[in-house]
């Protein structure tokens, strides 16, 4: 069994990560999940939250706005929208992250789907979770 | 004949237009690397991207509770044009090859009786559609202010076309983009995004079976939104690195050209010149042997 796969991690304006690891901590759209190499073939959607990567030379950390990851049992890909090595991520920069849910929240509120409400309401409480959970 | 004075004018004329097109050959050539730069980067995204919806869009596609994205609204009567060109000028045939696809398109819908809507990106594309097609504008996007290009950008544009097609605005949107092959080379493509067809994408062929989640649905109806951004953004990006290879072959055209016509204006300047000294030679010999 092999203990390390491939795992990608890019957005779509770069590539962020290309290397060996040998487990991933996602987070999932009906909860975390950590992906280890031989893991069953999974698509699933990722909520705003932490991907936590850890890899035989260290582990490393990442905040992610959304996106999906496509888990083979050799690869995993996780494609976001949005992607910062958490070393980078300050307190205001998640408050612009923050703003811009709530203005998308403002602006489903305004609308008549209930669902798209719900959904950016979920959204901007999962940014501010992140923001205590990673205690800045 | 010009006199020399004219011709000495000219010739400085077109050396400050050969400074001007040399410069500007060499802006585009720094601009180009870092516009194929960023389209590269932005590959991997979209070739996982397209492959994991190719295999959603098989498996959910059939459906009738397919997403409208994928499936249509059932007709194709109106049709969006996103007509993507740049905001400046004087980069050869670029912008005006899109919008050639772009007029063709419109007039082949509309001699089969679809309704054509336009909605431009850039300045220059739809200077150049406004004759023809002026009336058939429903909105435009300015990027003249925009430094580099990002997937926000490529987002509001998604944004204001998926709010249009959810509002029922229309059936079909295609975007009108050029394909960056090489400096020289830039094909004007034209790419349906929506509804969104996955035909000539090749898709997983690990052959694995996917557990999805939430539900294949879901997933699918969270990602078609953002393959039409991913879409915008590839087209803007390919379109970024087309107009700094034709504006950078232009301009070299136009520098050569420039050299070419400043070595004809020499030669005629120098032949005046002889002609000059000749003349009054003559006239100083004849003067003498009148004498």
């Amino acid at each position: 069994m092999a203990n390390t796969m491939q795992f990608d991690l890019v957005s779509p304006e770069r590539s962020l990560a290309s290397l060996e690891v040998s487990a991933v901590q996602l987070p999932g759209a009906d909860g975390d999940m950590t992906a280890m190499p031989d893991h069953a073939p999974t698509i699933t959607t990722l909520r705003p939250g932490l991907l936590k990567v850890e890899a035989p030379e260290g582990s490393s950390e990442y905040l992610v706005t959304g996106g999906f990851a496509q888990i083979n049992g050799d690869s995993l890909s996780v494609l976001a929208e949005k992607a910062i090595p958490v070393a980078e991520v300050t307190r205001s920069r998640l408050d612009d992250l923050i703003a811009e849910a709530r203005t998308s929240h403002d602006a489903a509120k305004e609308g008549q789907d209930q669902s798209v409400v719900d959904d950016a309401a979920k959204l901007l409480a999962d940014m501010e979770a992140l923001g205590t959970h990673m205690s800045l | 004949m010009p006199n020399l004075k004219d011709l000495k004018n000219r010739i400085e004329s077109v050396k400050s237009t050969r400074k001007i097109t040399k410069a500007m050959q060499m802006v585009a050539a720094a601009k180009l690397r870092r516009a194929q730069e960023s389209a590269e980067a932005s590959r991997p995204y979209a070739a996982r991207f397209n492959a994991v919806m190719a295999g959603l869009a098989a498996s959910v596609g059939g459906s009738d509770s397919a997403p409208k994205l994928l499936r249509g609204t059932g007709s194709d009567d109106v049709h969006l044009l996103v007509v993507m060109t740049a905001e400046r000028g004087l980069c050869g045939g670029f912008n005006s090859n899109i919008a050639k696809l772009a007029r063709a398109k419109a007039y082949e819908l509309q001699a089969k009786g679809k309704t054509v809507k336009i909605l431009t990106v850039g300045k220059k594309g739809r200077d150049a559609i406004k004759r023809e097609y002026g009336d058939l504008f429903v909105g435009h996007v300015d990027l003249s202010e925009v430094k580099r290009l990002g997937y926000t950008n490529a987002q509001d544009i998604a944004k204001d076309v998926l709010s249009r097609f959810d509002g029922g605005e229309f059936d079909v949107a295609t975007i009108f983009y050029s394909k960056f092959v090489n400096v020289v080379t830039q094909i004007p493509t034209a790419q349906q995004i929506i509804p969104a067809s996955f035909e000539d994408i090749e898709g997983d062929d690990s052959g694995a079976v996917f557990d999805y989640e939430p539900s294949e649905e879901a997933i699918l109806a969270d990602l078609l939104p953002k393959g039409v951004a991913t879409a915008i953004f590839s087209g803007l990006l390919e379109n970024g690195a087309s107009e700094q290879g034709a504006r950078m072959s232009a301009m070299d055209n136009a520098t050569r050209n420039a050299g070419e016509m400043i070595d004809k204006l020499t030669i005629q300047f120098n032949r005046s010149r002889q002609a000059v000294i000749t003349n009054e030679l003559i006239e100083i010999i004849s003067g003498a042997e009148a004498l």
